[in-house]
């Protein structure tokens, strides 16, 4: 019973976890602006990578294979984050736009 | 199941291809291309091929990505468009895909048990390498130990390549530095509190994989490669110039020296000792640890080689001024 509640639950966050990317990768496709779909793609990073992490560490149960998956985990949470803030960061100091930039972003 | 995957991932590797083909953003095709290597590491990891993958991953989407961009900083970002007409290229490409196809007719069925390469030495290699090697990791028994002929080819390939780039651009070089253009983040907080968080630990994990490797998929390229992926991000956030006045040329120059010099120096012992060239088990008196010690050696020598050459090649890239 207990086990069967535990493969389904890692069912669900690998469910959830790949529907979310899905999601954010329609919205990096599909946002208007440049910001906005950094905003997409940074937020996918870190919850979709959490969600995909703790339904694996699931199926995975409690080995050293979980502590790997949690490890690459924390690694995603510090580097994600920190590139689409670089990502966002450097688009603004050199002076990129927020609004009506589809023509610019042609040059 | 796994034969879906497999089809997913080949088709978004040629679509990959043919969007590097279609596109003239160069930094695009940079992208693309470890967009690339990443899925070939991805297919290597249902083929089980877990070394490989891990080399494609470390080397391909990684370091090369990251040599290109500062190759990149010194061109034009945009293709020139060509002028030449395109029939002459086009039939060269059709009569030489036409024979690769024509010379796949004859290939074994993909996994298929009776193919010569699963009948030659592989099965010796999956039987007796951990009475012969001792180690748990075949493909580090068989890289290092039974083809060692071709890793120290691979090494000294790594190590003509990087004496090559090195002279293409040496006729080049200025003496001031301008890598400023680089990134004016240099010294931005976030990505500083980050990066010297995470160095150490790149580094570490580094030295596990290069000492791993026996028992794990790892071994002296991936670590090469990620030791000098860790001195590249400081360099470009915290400091080049820190980089500089640790790793001057000429270190680095002996440095990927000592890699290749180790590498043969252990098949000279080898020699001296009565074995054949290569042949680890002369090294101490009991076979196993012979071979333990060659492999390590050998490993190291790859190790410091792949690293002493990949931060040359970024440093010296950098180094170079911008052609207008």
């Amino acid at each position: 019973m207990w086990e069967l509640f535990i493969l389904y639950s890692s069912y669900t966050l690998l469910l959830l976890g790949s529907f979310l990317s899905l999601t954010f990768g329609l919205g990096l496709l599909r946002f208007p602006d440049f910001y906005s779909r950094t905003h997409a793609a940074g937020v996918a990073d870190t919850l979709c990578a959490a969600l995909i992490i703790f339904g694996l560490s699931l199926q995975s149960g409690f080995n050293l294979v979980t502590i790997k998956l949690f490890l690459i985990l924390i690694f995603l949470w510090f580097t994600s984050p920190t590139s689409s803030f670089t990502l966002a960061s450097t688009a603004y100091r050199s002076g990129y736009g927020i609004k009506n930039n589809s023509s610019k972003r042609a040059e | 199941m796994e034969q879906a995957i497999d089809i997913i991932l080949l088709g978004f590797l040629v679509v990959v291809a043919i969007a590097v083909v279609k596109q003239r953003d160069l930094f695009a095709s940079v992208i693309l291309f470890g967009i690339y290597s990443l899925l070939s590491a991805a297919i290597f990891v249902s083929l089980d091929a877990v070394d490989v993958a891990f080399t494609e991953a470390a080397v391909g989407a990684g370091i090369s990505s990251i040599l290109i961009l500062s190759t990149l900083a010194l061109t034009s970002r945009n293709e020139k468009p060509s002028s030449h007409s395109v029939f002459l290229p086009l039939m060269v490409v059709l009569v030489t895909g036409a024979t690769l196809v024509f010379g796949t007719l004859d290939m074994p069925a993909f996994a298929d048990p009776e193919a010569p390469v699963h009948k030659h030495v592989a099965p010796r290699y999956i039987q007796d390498s951990y009475q012969e090697v001792g180690m748990p990791n075949i493909v580090t028994s068989v890289l290092a130990s039974y083809r060692g002929y071709d890793t120290m080819g691979e090494v000294v390939v790594i190590f003509t390549a990087g004496v090559a780039v090195l002279l293409l651009l040496s006729s080049v070089r200025h003496k001031e530095d301008e890598l400023s253009n680089l990134t004016d983040l240099k010294h931005h907080p976030i990505l500083l509190n980050v990066a010297q968080i995470l160095i150490p630990i790149i580094l570490l994990f580094a030295l596990y994989v290069q000492f791993h490797g026996d028992y794990g998929p790892g071994g002296g390229f991936q670590a090469g490669v990620i030791f000098a992926a860790g001195f590249i991000l400081y360099a470009m956030i915290i400091g080049i110039d820190e980089i500089r006045k640790t790793f001057t040329p000429k270190y680095l120059h002996w440095l990927s020296v000592t890699g290749v010099v180790l590498y043969i120096g252990v098949g000279i012992v080898t020699l001296l000792l009565g074995g054949e060239f290569l042949n680890y088990n002369v090294l101490a008196e009991e076979k196993l640890t012979g071979q333990h010690w060659g492999i390590f050696l050998v490993e190291l020598g790859v190790g410091i080689t792949v690293t002493a050459t990949m931060l040359s090649l970024f440093l010296s890239f950098s180094e170079v001024r911008r052609t207008p």
